[in-house]
């Protein structure tokens, strides 16, 4: 147990509106420096996984009745939203949300909010346009004009100001063409090496956060169904015929009804 | 050309009186923008701070000087203690509730008021100076000009302190998106409490400079009333709207106040109200939603 997590996750069970459960005994744990992919189907938990670790979920009505989530060795348990991101936890949320009525450069002033209270010198705001020169070229316009990855540059650049410690990237691919989201990848990639921000990846896209991953945990109906380093997720049999699209051994594509048998056999499994 | 400088006359007093009308609708806006809630005990506020120099500058005979910003400062407090125990609580319910409580606050303050004061109507004690002021050939009653100053350079600070503050850029982050605002460590509820109370001074303050007008009485609050046809003219969310909808609401009360007679002026505000809403249910300048090509 020497390793020397950022965040670790334990057994936390979600339910929203107290009566719908999401997750039920989901642990993970992020790594210092590292890149860690959460994937999974549509309404697997994910983007509850992050909101539960940033404390956003009270917002949504939802609540984390079990368990215990752990940033930097500390229960977050009672700290306020911006408190948390005032200690170096950031979350870029799903679909991006810039506010879109400021211009970029006040986006980015509203992310120094970030910084207050933690002592440390302002973020330039040249380190955000030196990864995303094309924000640079628009820092006088409206955020809300921009295009759709031209404000996933902008999230991910908020980010940036705030000078984390973890960043949870909530599906950066999100509706964006493949070359933008090779772009975004690139980016993510080089922040997390040069910034040394670990990360932790919520995605559909399971190739592209292979990539850039070093750890993967797949979710299924709120629980971890299968983890690993992604070396061996993108060898696992179930892993390349369902999340990279790959088919098994043949090229021949499966039919719908063994795709169910897969289903009902994994359901006993775990 | 005397009619000509008696329309003048008229207009610049409405103009005056809209700007006050434009003061109280900048603190409406304020509260609605940051927090959402519909804040119909603006009218009471004003009042209130009416009441409060009032009692610094009559009751213990401090002099204008000194009384003006300790009403204002009142009023922040006042709205602080309101943020803090009556709305904060009820986040997240239902916006007719909150609504439904500020609507039982006014109340709550007139009866105050009427307990301290009395019911009836009261005089501030003079403290603009009395010279009366000419615009031209038109003359204009000083309390209203000095009124008029006042208030514009009240919403110039805020306008400004709006567009290039860093607490401008945390308002309107907030009011933009509530969620995004906690994701880049802004303390929202901090935002809300310091819009409830720069709103409720600003109220304060503009009951000052009402009361020093007209006079003071626990029935003032129906001066929230235009306010509020202000602010639905000019767009809930719209600073520039609430000026905008200030002066123009300023002005057709005192155009039909003069020429048709004292009992149409509130038919006429409320016949601009009906007419805008049915050429723009957003107000003039209220928010729509950019969209993305």
């Amino acid at each position: 147990m020497a390793e020397d997590l950022v965040l670790e996750v334990n057994n936390i069970e979600v339910v929203y509106n107290r009566t719908i459960q999401v997750l039920r005994g989901l642990s993970l744990r992020v790594p210092r420096g590292a890149i860690v992919a959460l994937l999974g189907s549509n309404g697997a938990g994910k983007s509850t996984t992050l909101k539960a670790v940033s404390r956003l979920l009270p917002l949504e009505d939802g609540e984390i009745t079990a368990g215990q989530v752990a940033f930097e060795g500390e229960d977050i348990g009672q700290i306020t939203p911006h408190a948390l991101v005032r200690r170096g936890l950031f979350h870029v949320m799903e679909g991006r949300r810039v506010f879109e009525d400021l211009t970029v450069e006040e986006n980015l002033t509203a992310a120094t909010f970030a910084l207050s209270g933690r002592g440390v010198p302002p973020t330039p705001f040249d380190l955000v346009y030196s990864y995303f020169p094309r924000l640079y070229e628009r820092r006088k316009g409206l955020a809300g004009y921009l295009s759709g990855g031209e404000q996933q540059m902008l999230a991910i650049g908020r980010a940036l100001i705030a000078q984390p410690k973890l960043m949870l990237l909530d599906e950066p691919s999100l509706g964006l063409s493949p070359k933008l989201v090779e772009e975004i990848f690139s980016i993510i990639a080089r922040i997390n090496a040069e910034q040394g921000v670990s990360m932790l990846l919520v995605e559909q896209n399971a190739a592209v956060a292979f990539a850039v991953a070093s750890y993967g945990y797949i979710l299924e109906t709120g629980k971890v169904v299968i983890d690993g380093p992604t070396e061996r997720l993108v060898r696992d049999q179930d892993v390349r015929e369902f999340y990279l699209g790959l088919g098994g051994s043949g090229a021949a594509r499966k039919s719908y009804r063994e795709v169910k048998h897969y289903k009902r056999r994994k359901r006993w499994l775990s | 050309m005397t009619d000509w400088l008696f329309l003048a006359e008229v207009c610049l007093a409405g103009i005056g009186a809209g700007a006050l009308y434009a003061l109280t609708g900048v603190a409406f806006v304020l509260i609605y923008k940051a927090t959402r809630v519909v804040n119909l005990a603006i009218g009471e506020i004003l009042m209130l701070g009416g009441y409060a120099f009032l009692g610094f500058a009559a009751g213990w005979g401090l002099p204008a000087w000194a009384a003006l910003p300790l009403a204002v400062l009142c009023g922040g407090l006042f709205g602080a203690v309101v943020e803090r125990t009556l709305i904060r609580p009820m986040l997240g319910e239902s916006p007719i509730s909150v609504f439904m409580v500020t609507v039982g606050l006014g109340s709550m303050l007139v009866g105050a008021v009427e307990l301290g004061w009395g019911a009836d109507p009261l005089r501030l004690p003079e403290f603009v100076p009395n010279r009366p002021v000419f615009i031209g050939e038109a003359y204009l009653a000083p309390k209203v000009a000095y009124g008029f100053v006042a208030a514009s350079l009240v919403i110039a600070a805020f306008v400004l302190a709006f567009r290039f503050s860093r607490s401008g850029v945390a308002l309107r982050a907030t009011a933009g998106d509530q969620g995004a605002a906690y994701s880049v460590g802004i303390d929202v509820p901090r935002v809300f409490s310091l819009a409830w109370t720069a709103a409720c001074a600003t109220a304060a303050g503009a009951g000052v400079l009402v009361g020093s007008i007209g006079g003071i009485s626990p029935t003032m609050g129906v001066f929230g009333l235009s306010v509020l046809v202000v602010v639905i003219v000019g767009g809930l969310d719209s600073i520039m709207g609430a000026l905008v909808g200030g002066l123009l609401v300023g002005l057709i009360e005192a155009l039909a106040g003069a020429f048709l007679g004292g009992e149409y002026k509130l038919l006429a505000t409320f016949g601009l109200l009906i007419l805008i809403l049915m050429l723009r249910p957003y107000g003039l300048f209220g928010t729509h939603e950019i969209e993305r090509l």
